[in-house]
């Protein structure tokens, strides 16, 4: 049997509910998350220093794609 | 050792799959969020490179923010993956049909018009029904079946409120029978790495992914590698994935994409999609 890796998370609070959204340790600098209780998305920031803060994800562009 | 900047604006799952690769190919990967800071346009190659790498896989999910990157990274003497000229031509399907018809590459029969005059006209040489796409556009947006003079007329009108210059460019284009799904082939450099059927979802004509579009592996022919390589190098080369449609005369090329989504080819084929991308991309540092 493999060893299931345990995930660390760290929580920031949902600007828009103040619910509390679960973020991965590793998670990257413009990673979205979503608020699990009023499915608001946001976009993850890491600032230098390695603090973590959620900003406005961007909504779909007219240029978005492939 | 060669670095690697990944430049991008969203983290998707393509994204996640290249980090990945690149530390398992012990790559130095430096991730770019070009959201969170500035660029100089001042050539200075080596400070440049110290803070994208010397070969940048520019993967933005904007195509102009990509695009314009591009332009400034490949000015300072950055390689990019893709190259700005590569980037232009597939980034315009007018563009994208020029270079294949140039090259002689069977195309769906293209007409341009600029005014309702104009659309009308073509429509009567082309016939009913025919596809309207914008020039520039992804994910299957704005793309149109025209099925009759009165959706002519509509297509226009809706044109004409949407206030962007690109918008009022009309690109026109056969429609052609075929069943009902396309061919995605992915080349990288000058190799058919991985290829993949892709079947529209239910009540909708458009194959792409983003529309619920679904992958089915697909072999590889003589026919297919040829038109993808064929494709591939005539607008210009790198990683590409060129879409085919299988007309009554064989296969046509109706778009190649510049900044390749892959998770729907990876799924389907289990080609290590992301770990090839990293492994040209070292290649290409190293000419």
């Amino acid at each position: 049997m493999g060893q299931r890796k345990e995930e660390t998370t760290f929580q920031l609070k949902c600007p828009e509910c103040d619910a509390e959204i679960e973020i991965p340790e590793d998670v990257i600098s413009g990673e979205i998350v979503s608020c699990p209780d009023c499915g608001m998305d946001y976009e993850v920031k890491i600032s230098s220093d390695g603090k973590a803060t959620l900003g406005t994800a961007e909504i779909e562009g007219e240029d978005w794609g492939e | 050792m060669t670095t690697i900047g990944l430049v991008y604006d969203r983290i998707r799952w393509d994204e996640k799959a290249l980090i990945r690769a690149a530390s398992k190919a012990k790559v130095e990967l430096k991730l770019v969020d070009p959201k969170a800071t500035f660029l100089d346009t001042a050539v200075n190659k080596e400070k440049t490179a110290s803070e994208y790498g010397d070969v940048v896989l520019q993967r933005c999910v904007s195509y102009f923010r990509g695009l314009h990157i591009t332009a400034i990274l490949e000015n300072s003497g950055i390689r990019v993956i893709n190259p700005l000229q590569v980037s232009l031509i597939c980034g315009n399907k007018l563009y994208t049909t020029l270079a294949l018809e140039k090259a002689g590459i069977p195309t769906p029969r293209t007409l341009v018009a600029f005014t309702e005059e104009g659309v009308h006209k073509a429509m009567e040489d082309l016939g009913y029904p025919a596809v309207s796409k914008p020039v520039v556009g992804s994910w299957g947006r704005l793309i149109a079946l025209i099925k009759d003079k009165d959706s002519a007329q509509a297509l226009v009108e809706s044109r004409e409120q949407m206030n962007n210059a690109l918008l009022q460019t009309y690109y026109l284009q056969e429609y052609i029978e075929r069943p009902p799904r396309d061919l995605r082939i992915l080349v990288i450099g000058d190799e058919v790495v991985a290829a993949s059927y892709r079947y529209s979802h239910e009540n909708e004509w458009r194959t792409n992914v983003a529309r619920g579009g679904t992958s089915e592996p697909c072999l590889v022919t003589k026919e297919i590698e040829d038109i993808a390589l064929k494709a591939a190098e005539t607008v210009g080369g790198g990683v590409l994935a060129v879409d085919c449609m299988e007309s009554k005369n064989g296969l046509m090329v109706h778009e190649v994409n510049c900044t390749v989504e892959f998770r729907g080819l990876y799924s389907a084929t289990k080609v290590d999609i992301p770990g090839r991308i990293i492994k040209y991309a070292v290649e290409v540092g190293k000419k």
